[in-house]
């Protein structure tokens, strides 16, 4: 593969802009049970049905924290190349709001619970380091409607509590492109994890996007706009376009960018200011006095260490080394576990790089035509691992594979039984095959000697005309070679 | 059976275990001074018909096995129990009516005993003389003008004028002890982290703590073994072996060593201060115990300290009095912070809402540094004080407080000579450990005085063994003319 140049630059009159975007991902915690109480984290539930005592800030009620979340953490933190911190601190971060029940959010301000890390990003230019800030901890809150009635605001507090892992990128990435690539990773390598389900429908993934932008050639940063809580990729990658613009179109009229936060409206596509930096919270940090400052034992942190599974990039390294893929396959077949436990268990039984290659052609082209994913494929490994050693071993033609794949399709039969009961098999025989050719040149006399005469690309009549007589299931490379040998001159 | 009420709680322990009395002759005894006492002011709630129905429960099937079989006990009104009313003294939780019981009080009502009422106190646990209170003051049985000091000033009055055998209160800065002290009761504010605070409507989270007020130190040994104890919903409740305090009661104090801390001779301190403090040493000179002069020299800072720390818990822990989800909501605002704007200028009083301000502006941006974090590095050095003075002694002797009970009304418009009230008893809170106010003379005017034991954290044992030699050889009589009924 050619490797292309990155080239996301917005180009203005008085110069070439290039666009800084530092994200902070909101991934909620796998765990049955919230941060500080022991309500349940399940999605779906009908309105303030999860919701304890704790969640709904009653008097004198106070948080415990769940330790499954501290290791969901940790294990992120490791997945993430991070430094694990022994110590950590809960602050509170106060502020009013309706779905906000105590007044404050729990996180985590100075002393989070995992510090530097980063993440590679597989980009058409090359891989791309992005740094990782910070991750910690932190309540998510409930939810405000706003719809439901004209005078009045409901509140769902079945959110309230949950944990989230805010992770805090580096403003290291620089194109809607690189955004896309790092959130795709971030959720891959929690999904191996099994930190985060990465479910962007359910809100279990969200992003805080951090957009300025700056002449190219430039040290300094510009002045950045935070844009709140934005939750599809898709949506972030057109806030940060509208955005960068609207940055560069005020820097091109001489204007300066206000330093704000801003939300994206998804229905009008562009971004509008929601506080000025005068009318930010002050959230009046400080240590909360219901919790003592978290201290992991480091002995905690090497177990959790060890049992952490094989992560993307370890497995696409050794994709490529054991089973001779390209960096391009290994990535693809790598970016789900699921995807690429199949391909494992296929590659097993059958040619490697065939099946990688009906994978992700024929394999995947099918589960997005079905709207299906790898786990509840129609067709199992094995099946799938049988067809490619049939086209392997020449038992079927590559035409003919792709007739016994829709069949498998449909019925979920092995392929053995599908070629066997509809005769597909290939006719490999040199002796029929060259009894049938034979038929077929003496049928046709006239054109034998036209061929003979210099007439080359009859050629391709005599094996139109081989496959015809033989149903398509005639060897094609044979009833080359026997051609080529009865019409010799 | 003549005046039960007016006995120690171990006495009517002993008559009913002895069947002397029935559970259900003790509670209408109480319930009786309670009627009678309605001038005090110090109940905000009565939960006379279900302590009835206790106490005939416990006569039908007598146990004797607990510590508190059979008693009714009144409790300050922060303690959140299950189905009855509990409003801090704030109107904002006014109507405000629990699902479930502090942990504290479910202790207690686990070894036998049941709630009689629920006792008045300054809003939200701030207050020095439980003036603040939505329900109206308090009055100090020792006479009809004084304040019962506060904030556990309705456990304090009740206590005293016999409305209930025993009770507790909560100590964030003194609120414990300083009301023991002018009521001329035992009040103990134990280690932070020995009674679990789930369930207490908080007021400052790292200095809050539960603890008994009882007539004697004995009394004061069994309140403490039953409420006491660890609790894994509460994060900063010590996970040890349950101690049998009042069991383990002893009198014999002889070689100990109790520290004298001349940072407590404060400037204008009355001279009958001085001269109680002299006669507590001599008496515990007398049983045997040496006296060492020690210094605690970051002692001048702690009041400061405690009224920035405090009050910037304070103004987080009551964020969540919003009139959401429940309590006190005003009915005016046209939107979302309107109504916040109201319910909450509405539901808190002065005081409440003077310590939110404090705490707000200690905790704001650019003024975090100077306040907040300067106070929580003073109160490491307060703590080392104590932790240096206590490789050299058991305990520390010190008045409870700088002055007898005042005046109604004479320290309300003035807050800092109301906190000033509080010098003795912070640095305790604020170093976490465990200290005793016992009842130990008459000023001039004939109130009560008291003097305060610190202990090591979770010494707990030694302070009231102190107490309780202390107790025997001081011959204080808390005489009360019950003027109210």
């Amino acid at each position: 593969m050619s490797k292309e140049k990155f080239d996301y630059f917005i180009n203005g009159e008085k110069g070439k802009y290039e666009v800084v975007i530092g994200l902070e991902v909101h991934a909620q915690v796998l765990s049955n049970s919230k941060l500080f109480s022991g309500s349940s984290t399940k999605f779906g539930a009908d309105p303030n049905k999860q919701v304890s005592l704790i969640d709904s800030a009653f008097p004198g009620m106070l948080p415990v924290i769940n330790e499954e979340c501290v290791k969901q953490a940790v294990r992120t933190g490791l997945g993430l190349n991070a430094k694990i911190n022994n110590y950590s601190v809960f602050d509170r971060k106060n502020y009013f709001y309706a779905d906000l029940p105590q007044g404050y959010q729990i996180s985590q301000y100075k002393n989070p619970i995992v510090g530097e890390g980063k993440v590679l990003l597989d980009m058409p230019y090359g891989s791309k380091e992005i740094g990782i800030e910070r991750l910690h901890l932190e309540q998510d809150a409930g939810k405000s409607i706003h719809d439901m009635d004209p005078s009045s605001t409901y509140v769902d507090l079945n959110r309230s509590g949950i944990a989230l892992m805010e992770i805090v990128s580096k403003p290291h990435l620089r194109s809607p492109d690189e955004v896309n690539a790092y959130i795709k990773k971030l959720r891959t390598i929690m999904r191996y994890l099994g930190t985060c389900d990465g479910n962007m429908q359910e809100g279990s993934l969200r992003a805080d996007v951090n957009v300025s932008v700056r002449k190219v050639g430039d040290k300094n940063f510009g002045t950045r706009c935070e844009i709140k809580n934005v939750n599809s990729i898709k949506f972030m990658q057109m806030a940060i376009e509208y955005e960068a613009n609207r940055q560069v179109e005020l820097l091109e009229n001489g204007k300066e960018i206000d330093q704000e936060t801003r939300l994206f409206d998804t229905k009008k596509n562009e971004t509008r200011s929601m506080r000025s930096k005068e009318d930010a919270h002050d959230y009046r940090y400080f240590p909360d006095p219901d919790l003592l400052p978290l201290k992991l034992e480091q002995k905690l942190i090497d177990d959790l260490k060890k049992s952490l599974p094989e992560l993307p990039d370890n497995k696409k390294e050794r994709f490529i080394q054991e089973y001779g893929l390209n960096s391009y396959e290994a990535n693809v077949l790598v970016s789900e576990k699921e995807i690429s436990d199949y391909y494992e268990e296929v590659a097993k039984l059958s040619d490697k790089k065939l099946a990688a290659t009906w994978m992700m052609g024929d394999l995947f082209a099918m589960l997005n035509d079905k709207g299906l994913n790898i786990s509840n494929s129609p067709i199992s490994a094995e099946n799938f691992a049988e067809l490619i050693q049939s086209i392997k071993s020449g038992e079927i033609s590559g035409r003919i594979a792709k007739e016994v794949f829709e069949i498998m399709v449909e019925s979920g039969d092995n392929p053995k039984k599908i070629i066997e009961s509809k005769g597909m098999k290939q006719q490999s025989d040199p002796k029929e095959l060259e009894k049938m050719i034979n038929e077929i040149l003496s049928k046709n006399k006239d054109k034998v000697d036209q061929y003979k005469a210099g007439k080359e690309k009859l050629f391709g009549f005599f094996v139109g005309q081989v496959m015809k007589l033989s149903g398509g299931k005639a060897n094609p490379q044979m009833t080359n070679e026997i051609l080529k040998k009865l019409l010799k001159v | 059976m003549s005046n039960i009420t007016n006995q120690s709680l171990s006495e009517i322990l002993k008559s009913i275990k002895s069947k002397k009395i029935s559970s259900l002759e003790l509670t209408q005894a109480y319930i009786k001074n309670i009627e009678n006492a309605k001038k005090l002011n110090a109940f905000v709630t009565t939960t006379f018909d279900q302590a009835l129905e206790n106490a005939k429960k416990f006569d039908n099937k007598q146990n004797n096995e607990q510590l508190l079989s059979g008693v009714p006990l009144a409790v300050k009104d922060l303690f959140c129990t299950q189905n009855v009313k509990t409003t801090a003294g704030s109107n904002i939780l006014n109507n405000f009516v629990p699902s479930y019981e502090s942990t504290v009080t479910k202790n207690l009502w686990n070894n036998g005993a049941f709630l009689l009422g629920k006792l008045n106190c300054d809003e939200f646990a701030m207050g020095s003389s439980n003036e603040t209170s939505f329900f109206g003051n308090v009055i100090n049985p020792i006479g009809d003008h004084l304040v019962p000091g506060g904030s556990s000033g309705g456990s304090s009055s009740a206590l005293a004028a016999d409305l209930t055998p025993a009770t507790i209160g909560t100590d964030t800065g003194g609120s414990i002890r300083q009301p023991a002290s002018f009521t001329g009761t035992v009040g103990l504010k134990p280690t932070y982290g020995l009674c679990s605070r789930w369930g207490i409507v908080a007021f400052a989270s790292s200095l809050d703590q539960a603890g008994p007020m009882t007539k004697t130190v004995n009394d004061c040994s069994i309140m403490l073994e039953a409420m006491s104890g660890f609790d894994e919903k509460d994060s900063t409740s010590i996970n040890k072996k349950k101690e049998l305090y009042s069991k383990n009661l002893k009198d014999n104090i002889k070689g100990l060593k109790i520290g004298i801390p001349k940072e407590y001779r404060v400037d204008n301190m009355p001279k009958e201060i001085d001269e109680l403090w002299e006669k507590g040493k001599k008496i515990l000179k007398d049983l045997g115990a040496q006296l060492i002069d020690i210094s605690l020299p970051h002692t001048k800072y702690a009041l400061p300290t405690y009224y920035i720390v405090a009050p910037a818990e304070a103004s987080s822990n009551l964020a969540r009095y919003d009139g959401v989800r429940y309590g006190y909501r005003s009915q005016k605002g046209k939107d979302l912070i309107e109504m916040y704007e109201n319910t909450r200028s509405e539901g808190f009083g002065d005081e409440v809402k003077r310590r939110i301000l404090i705490g707000t502006y200690v905790l704001s941006s650019g003024y975090y540094d100077a306040y907040y974090l300067k106070a929580q590095k003073v109160r490491q050095l307060i703590k080392k004080d104590f932790d240096d003075s206590f490789t050299k002694v058991d305990a520390i002797l010190t008045p409870s407080t700088p002055s007898s009970a005042f005046k109604i009304g004479e320290k309300t418009n003035d807050p800092v000579s109301m906190y000033l009230n509080d010098i003795f008893t912070v640095p305790v809170n604020l170093a976490g450990l465990p200290a005793l106010s016992l009842p130990a003379g008459l000023d001039k005017k004939g109130y009560p005085l008291g003097l305060q034991l610190i202990g090591k954290a979770l010494d707990e044992q030694k302070i009231l063994n102190i107490g309780y030699a202390f107790e025997k050889n001081c011959g204080y009589n808390n005489e009360i003319k019950k003027w109210w009924s």
